[in-house]
């Protein structure tokens, strides 16, 4: 029983509460310029504020973020996606990205995958996100969802921890 | 079967004969742009931890727009390490507080049709008006390609725009583009591209035609094109650009595109987004009588000198009305010099226009001309996200230089046709 995997989430799954948000969520309210000199732990208290105040406070790590359609859209600033990072976040579900923002994410090893029927997860059900399988599991409600897994291209890099750690370690190879 | 513009340009890039769209391909980067704020303060010590150099200095445009001028101590610092940055990097095309940075790119001549370019600023489509593929990365990627002088890019499908008809006077490439904000939605085109063509489009002045590929960003675009033509031609020799081949990038007849849009450009009207988004475009006299506290021209999108102009037009021999104020931040210290010496600014200052240092100012929240709280602000940028150009609760429309001139006169949101006769 205990190795059918089915029957519970993978090790490797992430997880924790879902925060739930509507479409375009933009990267002025992920990182709001005013704060854009400051360094990203302070960013990061500003995350999202504009649209719910108590994110930055309470979200903890392993928690995962639920958006709507286009999540990110916005600007190339990558503290959108550092100042989830570094509030915990370990995934971020939504029903589609903006491209840009998408790329950063992977950059940066947050996994972001896409998954049409968002809507039905709820705030502070717990969730847990296989990257490499897309499956999505709502452990409060029961319900599985399939998400759109990491391109096969990235995956090697998203399990290097990000383009930098995985650059660093072909440079180390050719130059070894 | 045909190939897109942008699927030529990437497979010239990626040393193929062809590209289809889905296709992952690794291109090398002809030009790669980076700003203050996403640039060497970011990936100086990315590049540090990897002990790696830029691959090309001569292939490398670093602008210092986002913090420029110092407004305290720490954007001095932030313009500090950038100017050491590219001294040590070995970066000549270095511009340092001398203008927004999708408008220094094809003002100094750094654009030429058919390149593979990347930006680290969302608004890198604007060089698609030039027959560029440009798109924004983030500092991350951005170290990547300085590194390797490579990016990988899933060959996108192209969404055909075309605008028929001309505008009426009083109308510009922002109208059209609000518009398409409002009648294609923010991502409906996905991560692709964005082609304008049509009557309308060939029409346009490049610095327009900037307004349209700039805001392909908003579209959700992963950037935007447009054929070069003989106002192509004329401005690359302007900026003293030699590209033999320029009419060369263009789609072939049997290309396949994702979709084709049409849009009568001859049956618009001045187009204002409400707050809190540029999907929020409707026709001026909806939003009609809305009360200001600042109009501002200003940022790549909305202040080049045809943009000026545009605010000429309308200020000359009026006033600003005593209830608001009208702040101008020409997008580089060319544009400034160009208006000043065709006596724009003259026109524009006589008016009451409060006339602010280049960059991007309060374009992304950073410079002067913020928001309080609950402040109602017009604007000639391409954003109008919450909290962008200052206090979480302004509000912020988006519209024409024309629309923001003659909003600015009347003190409310204002049909600038009344004011052109
Ligand atoms: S002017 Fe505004 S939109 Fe343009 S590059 Fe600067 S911040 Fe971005």
């Amino acid at each position: 029983m205990m190795k059918d995997d089915d029957c519970r989430p993978r090790d490797r799954a992430l997880g924790g509460r879902a925060w739930v948000f509507g479409d375009n969520i933009d990267t002025d309210t992920l990182a709001p310029g005013l704060y854009m000199k400051r360094p990203v732990e302070e960013i990061a208290e500003h995350c999202l504020e504009a649209v719910d105040p108590r994110f930055a406070k309470e979200v903890r790590a392993g928690d995962v973020v639920v958006g709507g359609e286009n999540f990110g859209i916005g600007s190339s600033r990558e503290q959108a996606v550092a100042a989830l990072k570094h509030l915990g976040v370990a995934a971020i579900v939504a029903k589609s990205f903006a491209g840009l923002f998408f790329r950063n994410c992977l950059n940066l090893g947050l996994a972001a995958l896409t998954m049409r029927d968002t809507a039905r997860i709820r705030p502070g059900d717990r969730v847990t996100v296989d990257p490499q399988t897309g499956r999505v599991d709502d452990l409060t409600t029961g319900a599985r969802y399939a998400a759109e897994p990491i391109p096969p291209h990235l995956a090697e890099m998203i399990r290097d921890g990000g383009l930098l750690a995985h650059l660093e370690k072909k440079l180390k190879a050719g130059r070894a | 079967m045909g190939a897109t513009l942008a699927q030529k340009i990437i497979a010239r890039a990626a040393g193929r004969r062809e590209a289809r769209v889905g296709d992952i391909v690794t291109c090398r980067v002809d030009l790669a742009m980076m700003h203050d704020s996403g640039g060497p303060r970011r990936i100086a010590p990315m590049l540090q931890r990897l002990g790696a150099e830029v691959w090309d200095p001569s292939r490398v445009v670093v602008v210092s727009d986002h913090y420029a001028p110092a407004v305290d101590p720490d954007s001095a610092a932030i313009l500090d390490l950038t100017r050491k940055w590219v001294k040590n990097a070995g970066v000549a095309r270095f511009h340092d507080m001398q203008g927004i940075c999708h408008v220094i790119l094809p003002e100094r001549g750094y654009l030429r049709p058919g390149m593979f370019a990347v930006g680290g600023d969302s608004h890198s489509p604007t060089a698609g008006a030039f027959a560029c593929f440009m798109f924004g990365v983030g500092a991350t990627e951005m170290a990547g390609v300085l590194v390797t002088g490579e990016i990988w890019i899933k060959v996108p499908e192209t969404h055909l725009v075309r605008w028929r008809g001309r505008l009426h006077r009083g109308l510009s490439a922002k109208d059209m583009m609000l518009a398409l904000c409002r009648e294609m939605g923010l991502g409906a085109v996905g991560y692709n591209v964005v082609q304008y063509a049509g009557e309308a489009v060939r029409a346009l002045a490049m610095s327009e035609r900037m307004v349209l590929a700039n805001m392909a960003a908003e579209l959700g675009a992963q950037t935007a094109l447009i054929e070069p033509d003989e106002v192509t031609l004329a401005a690359l020799a302007e900026a003293g650009v030699e590209a033999p081949d320029a009419l060369d990038w263009r789609g072939d007849v049997d290309a396949t595109y994702a979709n084709m849009w049409e849009f009568d450009a001859g049956a618009l009207a001045p187009q204002v987004a409400a707050p809190h988004s540029p999907a929020n475009a409707r026709s001026v006299g909806e939003y009609a009588g809305v009360a200001i506290d600042q109009a501002y021209i200003g940022a790549c999108t909305g202040a080049k000198l045809s943009d000026l102009h545009m605010a000429r037009e309308v200020l000359e021999r009026r006033k600003v009305a005593s209830s608001t104020r009208l702040l101008v931040a020409p997008a580089s210290t060319r544009i400034t010099a160009e208006a000043a010496a065709d006596g724009t600014l003259t026109a524009l200052t006589a008016a009451g226009a409060i006339l602010l240092p280049t960059g991007c100012g309060a374009c992304a929240g950073l410079g002067a001309g913020l928001l309080a709280a609950k402040e109602v602000c017009i604007s000639s940028t391409a954003r109008n996200f919450r909290g962008r150009m200052g206090a979480a609760t302004a509000e912020v429309y988006l519209a024409s230089p024309y629309t923001v001139a003659a909003s600015a006169i009347a003190g409310r949101i204002t049909d600038p046709r009344e004011m052109l006769g």
